[in-house]
């Protein structure tokens, strides 16, 4: 038999374990912050490293955060008129966790091939829908500058035509209308530390540390 | 006729050490800038359109450079040096119509910086934050507009710019330090200005 202090001592372990077994039971986990596939300043001199390291641990982990307290109180809502008014907050933060966990992994230093395309299926239908790489990347950049606000320029696969299209979303919107074969973060955020208000230098200087290698996985997995 | 990149009413480090000169010389010089050009080229092929279908294509680029353009103008006039840094008037409320609005519905200043800084950093992307003069209840209310729409159902009192290149260079992430540090430059005199036109006469 516990003491009244064990017992005391037990309560918040097990409250906590009780609530986060019921959220498993809803489907719900935690989210949390993925590392860094390489280290901060491994993207120089594209990408600086005072930018990833605040991009990483300051933003990430604040939608991370954000999406978790908004998954929390989700569980607890007991009305539909309660879920429509947390919906904003998960697809916000939701989004940006989405987003920045695919752009870590479709960012790489020049030592793991950052910036390099090989011949295979990516090379391929890059060349079939825009005719060269150096076309799509014109493409690609025009189309990322002229977002009004902060979003994302996305490489996406149609499901539906089969073809690699450029498109872009607003905000922290995640990509759902393609698969998402490449996405670039043109939020202020991402670039301006280094860049100013330069964007296109930024785009110029982001195809060389751009992971082709785990794109052309994207790509594979996504025309089964 | 062409717009222009009004010039700013201080030199570009008057708002230190609230907000530094080199976001200043940026925001002014090639922000607003930017929104000028690209406002006069969207109105030059507005001009030329010759069919709804044209001038339709050209309304987000009008909206987006027009509002920038109306925004900063109205941003660069309702800050001023600070008077706690001993250079202006920047942060100084003084009795008078603003006051009584103000505190007619937040009960005092500090309450509006609170709910004006919160609202503003709810803003989920890029955008503006408001104080604005409703003109149908003849009361002030908090408003926020996302990316560069002009603000249209109030009149507009105080705008702070919360896009990041507003900030980012001089309090990186931490928004909630800039929101703070920028009431010691608002211009609430200008502020009172706007309000004293919008209701139609100095009393409320």
């Amino acid at each position: 038999m516990l003491s009244f202090a064990a017992r005391n001592a037990l309560k918040p372990n097990v409250c906590r374990a009780f609530a986060a077994s019921a959220r498993q039971v809803r489907g719900i986990q935690t989210a949390s912050l993925p590392p860094l596939p390489y280290a901060y300043d491994a993207l120089e001199p594209h990408i600086s490293g005072e930018i990833m390291k605040l991009h990483h641990q300051k933003h990430h982990q604040t939608y991370v955060n954000g999406l978790n307290a908004a998954e929390e109180a989700y569980s607890k809502t007991t009305s539909v008129k309660e879920q429509i008014a947390l919906q904003a907050a998960i697809k916000f933060n939701g989004g940006g966790h989405i987003n920045h966990s695919l752009f870590w992994k479709n960012l790489a230093p020049a030592n793991e091939d950052g910036g390099k395309l090989v011949d295979g299926p990516l090379k391929q239908a890059i060349e079939r829908d825009f005719g060269s790489v150096e076309a799509l990347k014109k493409q690609f950049n025009a189309t990322t500058a002229a977002i009004q606000g902060s979003g994302w320029g996305w490489l996406g696969f149609n499901s539906g035509n089969k073809k690699l299209e450029v498109v872009t979303t607003s905000n922290q919107d995640p990509l759902i209308s393609h698969v998402p074969i490449i996405g670039v973060d043109i939020w202020e955020h991402a670039f301006y530390l280094q860049y100013k208000n330069v964007k296109p230098d930024y785009l110029n200087a982001i195809w060389n540390v751009i992971n082709f290698k785990e794109a052309e996985k994207r790509l594979v997995e996504a025309s089964k | 006729m062409s717009n222009t990149l009004p010039p700013l009413p201080y030199a570009y480090n008057a708002l230190e050490p609230y907000i530094n000169e080199q976001i200043m010389t940026l925001h002014h010089t090639k922000h607003h800038q930017t929104y000028v050009n690209a406002l006069n080229a969207a109105e030059a092929a507005y001009a030329k359109a010759s069919t709804p279908k044209e001038r339709i294509a050209l309304q987000a680029a009008l909206k987006f450079n027009g509002g920038g353009h109306i925004n900063h103008s109205l941003f660069w006039k309702n800050l001023a040096p600070s008077a706690a840094a001993g250079k202006g008037n920047g942060g100084v409320l003084k009795d008078g119509p603003l006051k009584s609005a103000i505190e007619q519905v937040w009960g005092s200043l500090d309450a509006l910086k609170k709910e004006f800084n919160t609202a503003t950093l709810g803003i989920q992307g890029s955008g503006w934050g408001w104080l604005g003069y409703n003109t149908q209840t003849k009361r002030l209310e908090i408003a926020t507009t996302p990316n560069q729409d002009p603000l249209l159902s109030l009149v507009p009192i105080i705008g702070v710019d919360i896009w990041e290149h507003a900030f980012y260079l001089q309090y990186l992430n931490v928004k909630p330090d800039y929101l703070n540090a920028i009431w010691n430059v608002i211009n609430f005199e200008e502020a009172e200005a706007r309000l004293v036109e919008a209701s139609g006469n100095s009393k409320l």
